[in-house]
């Protein structure tokens, strides 16, 4: 007894952390947070959050009041701004539409199914773990929205994170991109290399498993790729910043992500996607021939001597482009939006035999020179393996496609190619 | 006031406080709570632990070791909670900072600025060794250290604190 009394102190801390060492020990060897250790968070998490939302909401409501003020002072001058740009986005949308209705004609072809995000749900940030080894924000929606573990979170300018957990009805907790834990599959467009997107100790965000001697440029956009069964594919995720050569023969690749993970304060949980076949209603018979016949060019002016269909005959419009468009491009903005994504492959097999036979047509139609992108694209589709020559082009619409052999480079447009190409 | 036997401080003895319970409960929740939530307004706020400053404030103020490493504990706990590391790493480096602040508090003066902006700096680099060795060797993850990031964390934390422990000296209670 004299013994504890005069090491009691060392006794009492030898304990406290023998408890918290075994704890810790059981919680990595089982790698979940069920049991007790969740019911403790779901206590603590559902006791912070109603103060948290109370700062929230009172802040939002002198903020809005303020910017309401403002907002008065510029809206005519917006206003105006905002007329011009609509009449602008009218032409632009008459021409994508055609584009669209295009890419939705190829995608029955070859069997793809669109994947749409079906149904988003607002959420307000409320917090966060409050610490930097551990970049999570807590959201003031739970299961009474329909929340639920893994679902994706991205705001209007690409992903975000994904739910990590769910805490009652009313609160979730969102894992962020720049987490080192977290992983985002994602596709250089340019080059269409694969690898995973994974946060750092210090909030950086890298791309990982890219092999040494592939080439990879600063500036090169990111997108998801599907792959990690979580986000929708297509979705912006940023920027390559930095490229080094690293350990193991694998690329040190820095990216800056298209989303300010840092000031996240509204995002969108997406709560449902849907896959479907293209609505090729209205589009006419959908026949290889008959599309990519729209997309040849004109009746050649045959040089003296020289048999039509040979490939000696010069074509008149080379610079036709398909540009296989998506019908999406459009953002989730709002809750339960019905929002379409970028088109993901995701019967790519039975496609193949309806794609070498476009391709077959394609080629007999006209010569290599001239072949569409359309054509192009198939034929790409209809060989596994082998290298795509589309651009991947704008995030969140997908790819663009590369300028026709003889045309002029031309800007890019939106377009679903990567949706055409096997997996 | 209580008459301590160590006396390497200034006086030869020591104040000794205690705090009422909705203090000691409602001050470590609160100031949790505020780190919670001010990084979503202001991502740099980040970079305060409010957790390590209450426990070291709780620490030298009551000057015993059982309640300072208890309160460490606690403190460090709650953190874990708001986490998704396994529960027990702000826990146990907590714990540790609150033994050895409250065994710095029985032996030196700790109520001049000076003193406490030092005991911070040097208690913050304990911390962030403590939560490195565990992150490392317990957890098997992957550390990254940056001294100048480090450093300025310190020293902003224990700018903080000198504030800090001013404003909290009001819920002092002489024991």
């Amino acid at each position: 007894m004299n013994l504890f009394s005069r090491h009691k102190n060392t006794v009492v801390l030898a304990t406290v952390l023998l408890a918290q060492l075994l704890a810790l020990a059981v919680q990595v060897k089982r790698q979940t947070a069920e049991g007790p250790v969740r019911v403790i968070r779901l206590v603590a998490v559902n006791t912070l959050a109603p103060f948290e939302r109370m700062l929230i909401y009172t802040g939002e409501s002198a903020r809005g009041v303020w910017s309401g003020y403002i907002d008065l002072r510029n809206v005519r001058k917006e206003n105006l701004r905002l007329k011009a740009e609509a009449a602008q986005m009218r032409l632009e949308r008459a021409r994508e539409q055609e584009d669209a209705r295009q890419a939705r004609r190829i995608q029955s072809l070859l069997g793809f199914k669109e994947q749409w995000i079906d149904t988003t749900v607002a959420a307000q940030v409320i917090g966060t773990s409050g610490t930097e080894s551990s970049r999570l924000l807590y959201l003031d929606k739970g299961a009474a929205d329909g929340i639920k573990v893994d679902m994706p979170v991205i705001t209007p300018d690409g992903v975000a994170g994904k739910i990590l957990a769910v805490y009652g009805d009313h609160n979730s907790q969102m894992l962020v991109m720049n987490d080192p834990t977290s992983g985002v599959g994602a596709t250089l467009v340019t080059s269409r290399l694969q690898g995973i997107v994974k946060g750092t100790p210090t909030g950086e965000v890298t791309l990982s498993y890219i092999m040494g001697d592939e080439s990879v440029q600063p500036g090169e956009v990111l997108v998801t790729s599907g792959g990690d069964r979580v986000f929708p594919r297509g979705l912006p995720v940023g920027k390559v910043a930095k490229v080094s050569m690293g350990r193991n023969l694998f690329l040190d690749i820095m990216v800056k992500p298209a989303v300010d993970l840092d000031r996240l304060e509204e995002v969108l949980i997406i709560t449902s996607q849907k896959q479907r076949e293209p609505d090729v209603a209205g589009l006419g018979p959908i026949r290889a021939s008959d599309i990519l016949a729209q997309h040849l060019p004109g009746v050649p002016q045959v040089a003296p001597g020289t048999q039509p269909g040979t490939p000696g005959a010069q074509p008149t419009a080379t610079g036709t482009q398909p540009a296989v468009a998506t019908p999406s491009g459009t953002q989730p903005n709002a809750t339960h939006s019905a929002t379409p994504n970028p088109a993901a492959n995701t019967a790519p097999k039975p496609a193949q035999n309806t794609t070498q036979n476009t391709t077959q047509n394609a080629n007999q139609s006209k010569p290599p020179s001239t072949q569409t992108n359309a054509a192009r694209t198939a034929a790409q589709g209809a060989a596994p393996g082998a290298k795509p020559g589309t651009t991947p082009g704008v995030p969140h619409t997908a790819t663009q496609s590369k300028p026709s052999a003889p045309a002029k480079p031309q800007p890019a447009k939106p377009a679903t190619a990567e949706g055409t190409r096997p997996q | 006031m209580r008459d301590i036997g160590l006396s390497y401080t200034s006086r030869e003895q020591v104040e000794v406080y205690r705090f009422s319970w909705p203090v000691s409960i409602g001050l470590p929740v609160l100031m949790v709570g505020i780190q919670a939530f001010m990084p979503v307004r202001m991502p740099y706020f980040r970079i305060f632990d409010f957790g390590l400053l209450l426990t070291i404030f709780f620490a030298v103020s009551r000057r015993s070791q059982v309640s300072g490493m208890l309160t460490g504990a606690a403190i460090g706990l709650l953190q874990d909670c708001l986490t998704h590391t396994p529960f027990g790493v702000f826990g146990i480096a907590k714990t540790l900072v609150g033994y050895g602040a409250s065994s710095i508090g029985i032996k030196i003066d700790v109520e001049n600025p000076g003193s406490r902006f030092l005991l911070t700096f040097i208690f913050y680099a304990i911390h962030l060794a403590v939560f490195m060795a565990i992150e490392r060797w317990l957890m098997g993850q992957p550390v990254h250290f940056n001294l100048g990031q480090e450093a300025g964390a310190a020293v902003a934390n224990s700018v903080m604190a000198v504030f800090l422990f001013a404003m909290l000296n009001r819920f002092k209670i002489r024991d």
